[in-house]
C-alpha cells in the first residue's frame, strides 16, 4: 500500500469513527427518547411539556441541527489535519 | 386597508421580485442550467435548500395535520428533518465530490451502466411528478380563498410565474428566487404564530409559549390534554398509532427525504465538500425554525378552535367561520337540532368537520390578528408552493434533458441543444403539472406518501452502497433497486387503493393484513431493508466492479481537489 493510499484509509477510517458516534446520538433522541421510550420520560416533566413528547416535536429536532454542525467542526479539523482541505 | 388589497399588495411585490431576480439571474450555459453555475455559497444555498424542501405541505398543511393528530404528528416533524442528518453525514459530501449534474448521473456513473441510470431516472420522474401536482393543488387553494379568484384560474397563474423563471433562469434563476422566498415564508409563518402565542400564553417565542401557561395559570398542554380527553378525541400528548408504525413511518419518512432527488441536487451547486457539509447545516437550521414553530402553532390552533366552536351557538360564529364555510373546506351539520355546534370524538355526534389544510391560513382570522398579517400568510404559502414546484420542475427537466436525451439517446447533441432541451422540457413539465393542479387525480394526498417510500426503497440503498461499500455491482444495485421499487409499489396498491380487494372502499377493512402492522406510509422502511438485502445477496455471487469504479470510489471519499460540477 502506498503512502497516499495509507492516509487516505486512516482518514476514512476516522471519519467512519465519527459517523457512528454521530449518528448512535441521532438515533437515541428520536427514535429512543421520542418513539420507544416516550412514556416513561413523559412522567418526568419539563415545565409545560411532558419529556417524551418534548423529545419528539422539539428536541430531536434542535440535536438534529447540533449534529450537523458538530459534523462540520470534527470534519473540517479532520481534513487540515490529513491535508485534505483546499484552502 | 382591506384584507383583500393587502393581498393583492404582498403578493403583487413578491411575485414582482421573483421575475426581477429571474431576469437578473438567467442561465446561459447548461452548467448554469442545471447546478447554478458551482459557485452558490453555503448560506445562500442553505436557505435555498430550505424554500425547495418546504412545500405547500408544510407551510400549509402540517401544523393543521399536527393539530388534529397531537403526539402522532411527531412523525413528520421529526422525519422530514431527521433526514437532513442522514444527507449531511452520508451523502452530500460525497456525492458533491463526485460533481455531477443529477442523481442518474451518479448511478449510472457508479454502476457503469445505461439500465442503472434509466431506472434511476423512472423513479426521480415518479417521485417528482407526483409531488409538483400537489404544489399546483397549494397554489389554487391560496389564490381561491385570499384573491377570491377561480382555483383553475390560480393554478394558471402559478404555472405561468414558475414557467418565467424555471425556463429562463434553470437552477441559477432558481437558487436566487428561493433565497428571496424563504424570507418571505418565513417571515410569513412566524408572525401570526408570535402574535398568537403571546395572545394565549404571554410568551413570544412560541417554542416556548407551547410550554407556557395560559391565563388562568394552568399550562396550555395540560388543559389541552383535558380538553381533548373530555371531548371524547385521543389525548392530545398521547397519540393513537402503534409504536412500531410511529417507528416505521418516521424512519420511512427520513430515508425518503435523505433521498429525493431535488433535494439532493441543491448540494451540487456550492463550491467545495465543505461547502456542502455545511449548507446541509445551514439548510437544517433555518428548516427547523419552521418545524419547532408549527407544532406550537397547532397546540395554539386546537385549543382556538374548541373554545371558539364547541358548544356555541351556530348563529353566533365569527365572520371567518363563515368565509371558510363558502370554500366547503369547513362543514356543520346540525345532527341533532339545537344549533349549537357539537365538536366531539365520537364520529356520529359531530357535527363541525375542519379540512386539516385550513388551520394553518384560518389561524390569523380566528385570532383576530390585522389584516396585513393575513395577507402575508398568502403571500408564504405561496412562496413555499412555488419554490418547492420549481426545484422538483428542474430535475424533472434534467432527467428528460440530460439523462435521457443527452447520456442515452443522443450523445452528439451540442450544449445548446442541451439547453433547449432542458428549457422545453422543462416548459412540458409544468403543463403536465398544472393540468394534475386543476385535476387533481383524487389520490394526489397519498401519492406524496408514495413519493417518500419509492425514493427510501430505491435511491438511498442504491446511493449509500455505491458511497459505502466498494466492491457494489451494478447487478445487485440494480436488482434492490428494481426489487424495492416494485414492492413498495404493490403495498401502496394494495393497501392504499385497494386494488386487489376490489377498490377504495376495501381499504379500511384490510388494516389487520398490514405486515408487521406497519401502515402504507411507513412501508418505505420495509422496502428500502429488502433492497439492501438484495442487492448484498446480488452481489455476492456476481463480478466485481471494475478497478476503474472502485477507484472512483475511493476518490469521492477524500474530500480535496473536488473542482466544480461538470459534465464530464
Amino acid at each position: 500500500m502506498s503512502e497516499k493510499q495509507k492516509k487516505a484509509t486512516a482518514y476514512w477510517k476516522e471519519n467512519l469513527r465519527y459517523l457512528v458516534i454521530l449518528l448512535t446520538i441521532w438515533f437515541l433522541v428520536s427514535y429512543g427518547a421520542g418513539i420507544m421510550f416516550k412514556d416513561a420520560l413523559n412522567s418526568i416533566r419539563l415545565g409545560g411539556f411532558k419529556l417524551g413528547f418534548w423529545f419528539a416535536q422539539q428536541g430531536s429536532i434542535y440535536v438534529f441541527v447540533i449534529l450537523i454542525f458538530v459534523y462540520v467542526r470534527l470534519m473540517n479539523k479532520l481534513d487540515k489535519k490529513y491535508g485534505y482541505d483546499d484552502d | 386597508m382591506s384584507v383583500q388589497v393587502w393581498t393583492y399588495l404582498l403578493v403583487g411585490l413578491s411575485f414582482a421580485l421573483y421575475i426581477g431576480i429571474a431576469i437578473w439571474s438567467r442561465a446561459g450555459s447548461t452548467k448554469e442550467y442545471y447546478v447554478a453555475g458551482g459557485g452558490v455559497s453555503p448560506l445562500a444555498n442553505g436557505m435555498a435548500t430550505a424554500a425547495d424542501w418546504m412545500s405547500a405541505a408544510s407551510f400549509i398543511s402540517m401544523a393543521g395535520i399536527i393539530a388534529f393528530a397531537g403526539y402522532d404528528g411527531a412523525v413528520y416533524l421529526m422525519g422530514w428533518t431527521g433526514g437532513y442528518v442522514l444527507l449531511a453525514l452520508l451523502l452530500a459530501p460525497y456525492l458533491r465530490k463526485f460533481g455531477k449534474f443529477t442523481v442518474p448521473d451518479f448511478i449510472g456513473e457508479r454502476y457503469y451502466s445505461k439500465t442503472a441510470r434509466i431506472v434511476a431516472v423512472i423513479c426521480a420522474l415518479i417521485v417528482s411528478f407526483t409531488y409538483v401536482a400537489g404544489q399546483m393543488r397549494g397554489v389554487g387553494i391560496v389564490f381561491s380563498r385570499f384573491l377570491e379568484v377561480d382555483i383553475n384560474t390560480g393554478v394558471i397563474i402559478g404555472m405561468v410565474i414558475v414557467l418565467f423563471y424555471a425556463v429562463l433562469g434553470g437552477m441559477k434563476g432558481i437558487t436566487y428566487t428561493q433565497v428571496a422566498q424563504y424570507c418571505v415564508l418565513i417571515f410569513a409563518f412566524m408572525v401570526p404564530a408570535i402574535f398568537i402565542s403571546i395572545q394565549m400564553t404571554g410568551n413570544p417565542i412560541p417554542q416556548l409559549g407551547m410550554g407556557g401557561t395560559v391565563a388562568d395559570g394552568t399550562y396550555l398542554l395540560d388543559k389541552l390534554d383535558g380538553l381533548t380527553t373530555e371531548l371524547g378525541f385521543a389525548e392530545y400528548t398521547d397519540g393513537s398509532k402503534s409504536l412500531v408504525d410511529v417507528f416505521a413511518i418516521t424512519l420511512a419518512l427520513m430515508v425518503g427525504t435523505a433521498g429525493l432527488p431535488h433535494v439532493i441536487v441543491r448540494f451540487f451547486t456550492v463550491k467545495r465538500v465543505k461547502d456542502a457539509r455545511k449548507s446541509a447545516g445551514w439548510a437544517l437550521l433555518l428548516i427547523a425554525i419552521l418545524y419547532t414553530t408549527a407544532p406550537a402553532v397547532a397546540v395554539f390552533a386546537r385549543t382556538n378552535l374548541i373554545e371558539t366552536a364547541s358548544e356555541k351557538e351556530y348563529a353566533s360564529m365569527p365572520q371567518w367561520f363563515k368565509n371558510w364555510e363558502e370554500t366547503g373546506l369547513l362543514k356543520f351539520d346540525d345532527k341533532n337540532g339545537d344549533g349549537k355546534i357539537q365538536y366531539v370524538g365520537a364520529a356520529d355526534k359531530n357535527e363541525l368537520t375542519v379540512d386539516r389544510d385550513i388551520m394553518v391560513l384560518a389561524n390569523p382570522e380566528i385570532a383576530n390578528l390585522p389584516a396585513w398579517v393575513i395577507a402575508l400568510v398568502a403571500a408564504g404559502g405561496l412562496a413555499a408552493a412555488l419554490s418547492t414546484a420549481a426545484g422538483l420542475l428542474l430535475v424533472i427537466s434534467s432527467s428528460i434533458s440530460h439523462d435521457l436525451i443527452k447520456n442515452v439517446f443522443n450523445p452528439q447533441l451540442s450544449e445548446k441543444g442541451e439547453l433547449w432541451a432542458a428549457r422545453i422540457s422543462a416548459a412540458v413539465a409544468v403543463v403536465i403539472a398544472g393540468y394534475f393542479g386543476i385535476n387533481p387525480p383524487g389520490f394526489v394526498a397519498a401519492v406524496v406518501a408514495l413519493a417518500f417510500g419509492l425514493a427510501a426503497a430505491s435511491f438511498f440503498p442504491a446511493i449509500i452502497l455505491g458511497i459505502f461499500y466498494k466492491k457494489m455491482n451494478s447487478k445487485g444495485a440494480i436488482s434492490g433497486m428494481i426489487v424495492g421499487l416494485l414492492l413498495m409499489l404493490y403495498y401502496m396498491l394494495k393497501f392504499k387503493f385497494g386494488l386487489f380487494d376490489g377498490g377504495k372502499d376495501a381499504v379500511a377493512g384490510l388494516q389487520g393484513d398490514w405486515w408487521f402492522g406497519i401502515s402504507p406510509e411507513g412501508f418505505g422502511t420495509i422496502a428500502m431493508i429488502v433492497n439492501f438485502i438484495v442487492a448484498l445477496t446480488v452481489n455476492q455471487f456476481t463480478a466485481e466492479p471494475p478497478e476503474e469504479v472502485q477507484d472512483i470510489v475511493e476518490h469521492i471519499r477524500i474530500p480535496s481537489g473536488a473542482g466544480e460540477a461538470s459534465a464530464h
